[in-house]
């Protein structure tokens, strides 16, 4: 029950585009077309799960018993760029299927702040590596919740007839200040 | 010497990070709560670009072509634990109040942008008054959006909690609190990036455009297409193939159930007409 209110809030009340900006390349990139946005939100799932679980069982494992903690940010980034890189060969060879559904949107996730960010949060929160999992696939839920709405929104609202200099970035940056306007709505519900 | 302002300009005004380019956007928009925050950070980034593009710009003979990114994110990385450190040390409130995003320097993709762009084609001179001017043009975003934050959301000019620089008292102005929370960063993007557009449209030059990575220009205008290999055009076309292979499939299956249909009204019609026929007979 403790993990469901904290996937939960790492979704909906802690949203890791709207409220801690994380993650905000693909959000705003990847938002023009909600097919384009399905493809990149399985894949963030998919990479940001793992590497939750990785990075924190290598930080329980390895970096905390030998005193290490202090060289978390390059060895997650490192874990984090192969992981993506070996997923993405693994899912090649052996499910020619998925990959054609999600496999090529994997490298664009390398330098995906959300991450390493959510790696290096559970290790400062001091979270197991049940726990850590949990909240990275939390969080990732979040990302494709917002990204696909996002998408819809702009999907809808392209034609409309808005001021000449609020045309394309301020009109996207609006849109999403009004949806983490809304996201802040969750908080009461925890 | 011409060399070392003209990139100092096109850090600062001509392709300012993240006001023209629109990259960095993580720690722009989270960190920018207040002034000093915002100075703060923009200063670890130019300390770290700066120092990046000279060892890279160093480096850049001696690092194998096909390894680079991943060398180019090792230095970065490392780079960034020491600045981690001196932050810790020596401005322990800054480093917790910039938190998290101090270890994100390393996948702000200014510093991989640069490296990859700049110093690792260029001299060492020139690369690092390139480092110089991005982060001075990226600094000055950031005290622009932390400077209106502020002073909007919590009415004060360089607060540190206790005092402030300047504060406007309650009874003139109640400031409106939600500028420093998250909804703000957005808003106050968007109203700073609507006025750019205005200014740029009196110059004649284009307005800011909305980043779209699955476009092969947009995604050459991202400084870590590098990094990905322009994967997200690929993703497009393949997401449209998809589309395209079960629309033509679509319309086969059409085709196949549309043409019976005209037959069987064909074939229905005349009855009652015939029918009708006879009645009257």
């Amino acid at each position: 029950m403790k993990l469901l209110l904290l996937a939960i809030s790492a979704a909906l009340v802690n949203n890791v585009v709207l409220s801690q900006f994380l993650g905000l390349c693909p959000f705003l990139g990847v938002s023009k077309k909600i097919n384009t946005s399905v493809g990149m939100s399985g894949a963030v799932i998919v990479v940001i799960t793992a590497a939750s679980a990785i990075c924190s069982a290598i930080y329980h494992f390895i970096l905390s018993p030998l005193n290490l903690t202090y060289l978390n940010t390059i060895v997650f980034i490192l874990v984090i760029a192969s992981l993506v890189q070996f997923m993405e060969m693994f899912i090649k060879k052996s499910n020619p299927a998925l990959y054609q559904s999600l496999g090529v949107f994997l490298p664009l996730i390398t330098t995906n702040c959300a991450v390493l960010g959510v790696a290096l949060s559970n290790v400062q929160k001091d979270y197991d590596i049940w726990t850590s999992t949990i909240n990275g696939f939390g969080t990732a839920l979040g990302f494709a919740l917002a990204i696909l709405l996002l998408a819809s929104i702009r999907e809808k609202s392209e034609d409309n007839d808005v001021p000449k200099s609020f045309k394309g970035m301020p009109h996207v940056l609006l849109t999403a200040g009004l949806m983490s306007i809304a996201f802040f709505g969750w908080a009461g519900v925890l | 010497m011409s060399k070392i302002f003209e990139r100092l300009y096109n850090g600062i005004i001509k392709e300012n990070p993240t006001l023209i380019m629109t990259l960095g956007m993580c720690p722009t928009l989270a960190v920018t709560t207040s002034l000093i925050n915002g100075v703060g950070m923009g200063m670890s980034t130019l300390a770290v670009l700066v120092c990046s593009n000279f060892i890279i710009s160093l480096l850049r003979k001696f690092i194998p072509d096909t390894v680079r990114i991943p060398a180019y994110i090792v230095i970065v990385a490392s780079l960034v634990t020491i600045i981690q450190f001196v932050l810790q040390g020596f401005v322990p409130e800054l480093y917790s109040s910039l938190g998290i995003y101090i270890p994100l320097i390393v996948v702000n993709c200014i510093i991989l942008g640069r490296a990859e762009a700049y110093a690792s084609k260029n001299k060492l001179i020139p690369s690092i008054f390139d480092g110089i001017g991005m982060g001075l043009g990226f600094t000055m975003a950031l005290a622009i959006l932390g400077f209106l934050r502020e002073l909007i959301g919590n009415g004060t000019i360089l607060s540190d909690g206790a005092k402030a620089l300047v504060k406007i008292p309650e009874e003139i102005y109640t400031p409106a609190s939600i500028m420093i929370l998250a909804p703000g960063a957005f808003i106050v993007l968007a109203f700073v990036i609507a006025a750019m557009n205005k200014i740029k449209e009196k110059h004649g030059m284009k307005p800011a455009e909305v980043p779209d990575y699955t476009t092969k220009e947009g995604c050459a205008g991202c400084a870590a297409a590098s990094l990905c290999a322009g994967a997200a055009p690929k993703a497009e076309e393949h997401v449209n193939s998809i589309k395209a292979k079960a629309e033509s499939a679509a319309a086969k299956e059409n085709v196949k159930v549309e043409a019976p249909k005209p037959e069987t009204v064909q074939a229905k019609e005349p009855v009652p007409a015939d029918t009708g026929k006879e009645d009257k007979e």
